[in-house]
């Protein structure tokens, strides 16, 4: 399923002992203890990706389905419509079916903002949480 | 001396003189007239332009209409950014009218987001000031006010009605007087020679050595290649709602009497005309 492009720009994490589900790519170099890059700090990445990249946390709400894989490696100049067309394709929804997404559980970004620029402002231990959802969730 | 209240007033009633042409290349039954208005710089393009809109589709069949959308000079303009800080960042220093070029076909999808209805506008607008709360209050303002009241922040705006806007959106600019200012100011610097989009950090408006921080200390900060050194001429201008602010001025007081509605102060940064 995510295969095809979107690996190269979200890429799944395994917390510690969690299998990382679907195209463990990026797995393989998450046992190498690497110095955090500046602004993310903690980041369990192969050096190179660990500037590029940074960890989101997807959380779904209400009946929305989960991800089986929470933690996420995004590019972060991904936008958040390059992230809900990922969720999408990820969860099998339609392209019809509307998908939002929420910073702090309050409010919606932009389908334009950068997931960096979100992560710069309202992320918190090394780490960006997002709640997604079908349906409006919050305002 | 003026009072710092009327700054507010006269951030809210700024114009701008435009001129709508309808692109070449559309296809009308006979000729279309170009339509001046007055646009507000602090409200959004698809918000105010319902005249333009019938005034061109007027002239066109049915068949040919399809979602209306703005340029200027060969760059789409983005609805969801208020109408002051896209003059500001494409057409500072040329003359007015703005000749704003209509299209109803060939969608850029790329650069644009859909605007279908006033909800999507409003939805966007509340979602800017919640994010902006978030910013300068961790939400409590926002989060502490009824549905009534955030709908009062949009209806105000949208009808144009400053007192109306005023009465709600003036406890989102409060702070408790022993902080001095808000936890981090709402901003976004967006510059005109990249394609990247804004600039978007925290940042406190006072000093660790509680000296106040000045829209200079944001630029030096966040974006150095603003700033110009010393003995160097001046290469860029620094754009809020058509003012070159100095850089001497507090953050806080900017944050507080030069923020659109949408409680963000948007800065542009653009070439200095050479002439």
């Amino acid at each position: 399923m995510a295969e095809d492009g979107e690996q190269a720009a979200v890429s799944p994490q395994g917390e510690a002992g969690e299998e990382a589900a679907e195209g463990g790519a990026a797995a393989a170099g998450a046992a190498e203890p690497v110095p955090p890059a500046a602004g993310s700090p903690g980041t369990e990445e192969p050096a190179g990706d660990a500037k590029k990249k940074i960890d989101v946390l997807l959380k779904a709400v209400g009946d929305t389905p989960i991800m089986r894989t929470k933690k996420w490696a995004v590019e972060r100049t991904r936008t958040i419509q390059g992230l809900v067309d990922f969720i999408k394709k990820f969860l099998k929804l339609m392209a019809s079916e509307q998908l939002f997404i929420y910073v702090n559980q309050s409010f919606a970004p932009s389908p334009d903002q950068e997931v960096g620029t979100l992560y710069e402002c309202f992320g918190s231990d090394g780490k960006l949480v997002l709640h997604y959802c079908k349906t409006q969730a919050w305002g | 001396m003026t009072d710092d209240k009327d700054v507010l007033r006269d951030v809210w009633f700024g114009r701008i003189p435009t001129c709508f042409t309808l692109y070449q290349d559309e296809i009308t039954e006979r000729e279309a007239e170009p339509y001046y208005l007055l646009l507000p710089r602090i409200s959004y393009l698809t918000l105010v332009t319902d005249k333009v809109k019938k005034h061109f589709q007027k002239v066109m069949r049915q068949e040919e209409i399809n979602e209306i959308w703005f340029e200027y000079e060969g760059t789409p303009l983005k609805w969801h950014y208020p109408i002051g800080l896209l003059f500001d960042l494409h057409a500072s220093n040329t003359a007015l009218p703005w000749n704003i070029t209509v299209h109803f076909k060939n969608f850029p999808e790329k650069d644009l987001l859909h605007c279908h209805s006033k909800d999507v506008i409003e939805a966007h607008f509340m979602a800017c000031i919640k994010e902006a709360d978030a910013l300068k209050h961790k939400s409590q303002v926002i989060n502490e006010m009824q549905k009534k009241d955030h709908k009062q922040l949009w209806m105000g705006l949208q009808n144009d009605k400053f007192e109306q806007f005023w009465a709600i959106n003036r406890k989102l600019m409060e702070y408790p007087p022993e902080d001095n200012g808000f936890r981090y100011i709402p901003f976004r610097i967006y510059q005109a020679t990249t394609e990247r989009p804004f600039i978007q950090k925290l940042f406190r408006p006072i000093a660790s050595g509680g000296q106040l921080h000045t829209l200079g200390d944001l630029l030096k900060d966040v974006c150095p290649s603003a700033i110009t050194p010393e003995d160097g001429e001046k290469k860029t201008q620094i754009m809020i709602h058509g003012i070159e602010p100095m850089l001497e001025t507090p953050i806080q007081w900017l944050s507080e009497h030069m923020s659109y509605p949408d409680n963000f102060l948007h800065i542009s940064i653009i070439p200095r005309p050479t002439d």
